[in-house]
């Protein structure tokens, strides 16, 4: 993944609680064995109603999504961050998000910063109030800034999430820097396999 | 040793290493895998230069994309068809067994794993789907993982992970007659909300929860994550051990028993302490349905559609406002009094015998309404076989459901089976999403019985509202 520092742009505000990711992006994407080109089908559902904030033109081009509580539960799709990523989004606001959602946006480099819900309320006053205005996610400081208002709040960053994010670690590599630890482990677990359980076409072997 | 709950007992016996400021390194046992979340782990796996480190360890089946069409129809989505020959050609080459459509082993992930006997107590599990909590009513500490996460288990079989935080959900005292493991899960779900168990590892307990079946079970732990929870467990018992007992991936004789000893240790420590704990009294429950969009919107059937004007938070007032414009319904509408157009017996939640023999049940000797379409689709090969030794299936013919392949289907709608928008559902699954089962389609979550009740009736109905 590609280290990340600052995310810095417009921002979006999607006042919706619970958006789940079949939201972000629809099962009818899913059947793609690509990575790329999932930003067409985010919130394909909504896009088709011009009122939807992503089809305001003051909002085009922006970077970073502001979103209502619990953003991203539901499904483990990483296809959602990865429509959130290819559309433009790097960062995600918002009040709580889904597990499994904020592991997958760790892994791809999408930054969630949760704010409180007061806060997140006043960050998207701010935009209504001034689309054009710069909203700043500064990763290293992790603090979430408007600069032209002179409003900033900090945000929490697990300390390895934050060092992956800087640095644009792999976690595979990570890991592997424990190879040894794994190997003995696997030398001393008693969990069964399946060996021997299925022949070479996946037919139950008669015990 | 301090008492541990049964999540930090398996979590204990899985760590390989807890490195100074990192995250800890957890051992998988068991790597469930599926076309839709797989193709692009295994690419990144080929532009790493990485193989597969435990394919005895990892087993693959066709589930979320299959159409149900008999078996001699093709695949006729191109891109459909293409994911799953990626998955073929994925598991062929890197050495994984995988049950594609039409092997006798295929089903819906979370079906098989644990009628194979693969899914066993103890165990760590892991799938790129989030109903993967479905295998912790075998006490397996399983949940489901994105696809950066699958690459990464593929390549370690191990994942970095934090240590969740534990929860004790009680249901205590006997359920109540007609009221199913879909009826407990739908309360609790909205006793604790959509985000209520984020964080935490849920392990349900009580009475009503130890009278369940392991089909029960399964059912439950399958919605932790509707309540946010990665995953659900229930502590092994002898219900447990003689559900796993003769199954393909168990042994036999004295080494079965052996295994069994083992199993009964995974079960929380009686003076363990858990971080939260929520309880609710079985006697209180009824059968429940869902109103509106997300799985917490829960009402019995017995009660009217909620009015928005009736919450006092104006955030809740405002979103049920929204529910309730998306599913057409006006406030205050008697449940039993809203026709509906599709039912679907299925999905990883609620497609296992036991779950088409309460349906068929209701059906016998009825018919479905002639307004409504309803499909059964059994969650596996082996499943759909034995439903045909009982005779299930010509219950379910004479009484005009179809009687369908097996996968995931109108769950999720991937394949084509799929509302058509406005179209209003009684689904055994476990997501009610806007556009869930086909866009602009209306799904409310219910029981096998309710479910079966309701196709014949045309409207939602409670099993007792159908002769028998
Ligand atoms: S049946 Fe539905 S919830 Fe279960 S694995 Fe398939 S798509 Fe996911």
């Amino acid at each position: 993944m590609k280290a990340v520092r600052v995310i810095e742009g417009r921002a979006v505000p999607l006042e919706r609680a619970d958006v789940d990711t079949d939201q972000i992006i629809p099962s009818d994407w899913l059947k793609r064995v690509e990575r790329t080109g999932f930003g067409r089908g985010l919130f394909s559902e909504w896009r088709d109603d011009p009122s939807f904030v992503l089809n305001d033109a003051r909002y085009a081009g922006a970077t970073v999504l502001v979103a209502g509580p619990r953003f991203g539960t539901g499904s483990s799709r990483e296809h959602a961050v990865w429509a959130l990523m290819d559309y433009g989004f790097g960062a995600v606001i918002a009040p709580s998000f889904g597990d499994i959602f904020r592991n997958n946006s760790s892994k791809q480099g999408l930054v969630i910063a949760q704010l409180d819900a007061t806060d997140v309320e006043e960050l998207v006053a701010l935009i209504k109030d001034d689309p054009s205005r710069l909203v700043v996610v500064d990763v290293e400081r992790m603090q979430v800034e408007v600069p032209a208002s002179g409003w900033s709040r900090p945000f929490a960053l697990e300390a390895m999430t934050r060092e992956r994010l800087l640095n644009g670690w792999d976690d595979i590599g990570l890991t592997l820097r424990h190879e040894g630890e794994i190997t003995s482990y696997e030398t001393r677990t008693s969990a069964p396999t399946l060996e021997g359980i299925f022949d070479d076409a996946g037919h139950v072997v008669a015990h | 040793m301090a008492a541990r709950t049964l999540y930090e007992k398996i979590w204990d016996e899985h760590l390989v290493a807890a490195p100074e400021g990192e995250s800890a390194i957890m051992y998988v046992d068991l790597h469930l895998v599926h076309e839709v979340t797989s193709p692009q782990a295994f690419d990144g796996l080929r532009l790493g230069g990485r193989g597969v480190r435990r394919p005895d360890r990892t087993l693959a089946t066709a589930d979320h994309n299959v159409p149900t069409d008999p078996l001699s129809v093709p695949v006729k989505d191109p891109v459909s068809r293409r994911q799953l020959e990626a998955l073929e050609e994925n598991c062929e080459e890197f050495g994984i067994t995988v049950f594609p459509r039409g092997h006798e082993n295929q089903g819906i992930v979370h079906v098989i794993g644990p009628e194979l006997g693969v899914t066993q107590p103890g165990m760590t599990i892991v799938c790129g789907d989030s109903h993967t909590s479905t295998h912790g009513a075998f006490a397996a500490l399983a949940f489901g993982i994105g696809t950066s996460e699958v690459e990464h288990v593929l390549a370690t079989q191990t994942l970095p992970q934090q240590r969740a935080k534990t929860m004790a959900v009680v249901v205590e005292g006997p359920a109540p007659e007609g009221v199913s493991a879909k009826d407990i899960v739908l309360a609790i779900v909205a006793t604790l909300g959509t985000g209520g168990g984020a964080g935490y590892v849920v392990e349900y307990r009580g009475q009503a929860i130890r009278d369940l079946s392991m089909e029960g079970r399964m059912t439950l732990c399958n919605m932790s994550i509707e309540a946010g929870a990665r995953a659900g467990l229930v502590a092994v018992d002898e219900t447990t051990i003689e559900y796993l007992r003769g199954r393909p991936g168990v042994a036999s004789g004295d080494e079965f028993e052996r295994a069994a000893a083992r199993w009964r240790e995974f079960v929380s420590d009686d003076d363990a302490v858990f971080d939260q704990t929520v309880t609710l009294d079985a006697a209180d429950l009824a059968p429940y349905i869902t109103w509106g969009t997300n799985p917490a919107q829960v009402v019995a059937l017995d009660g009217v559609v909620p009015d928005p004007a009736d919450f006092s938070d104006p955030d809740v007032a405002s979103t049920t406002q929204r529910s309730l414009t998306y599913m057409g319904l006006a406030p205050g509408t008697p449940i039993k009094e809203i026709p509906v157009d599709v039912v679907f017996i299925g999905s990883c939640t609620n497609s296992r015998i036991e779950d088409l023999r309460a349906a068929a049940g209701v059906a016998r000797g009825h018919h479905v309404a002639p307004t409504v379409r309803a499909l059964v689709v059994p969650g596996s090969h082996r499943v759909k076989r034995q439903a045909e030794e009982e005779g299930l299936d010509q219950v379910f013919l004479a009484a005009g459901f179809e009687w369908r392949e097996p996968g995931c289907s109108m769950c999720l709608g991937m394949n084509p089976d799929q509302l058509t928008p406005g179209q209003r559902s009684a689904s055994t699954s476990n997501r009610n999403f806007e556009g869930r089962q086909g866009r602009g389609g209306r799904t409310h979550l219910v029981s096998p019985v309710v479910a079966a009740a309701t196709a014949i009736l045309g409207r939602f109905a409670t099993s007792d509202e159908v002769s028998s």
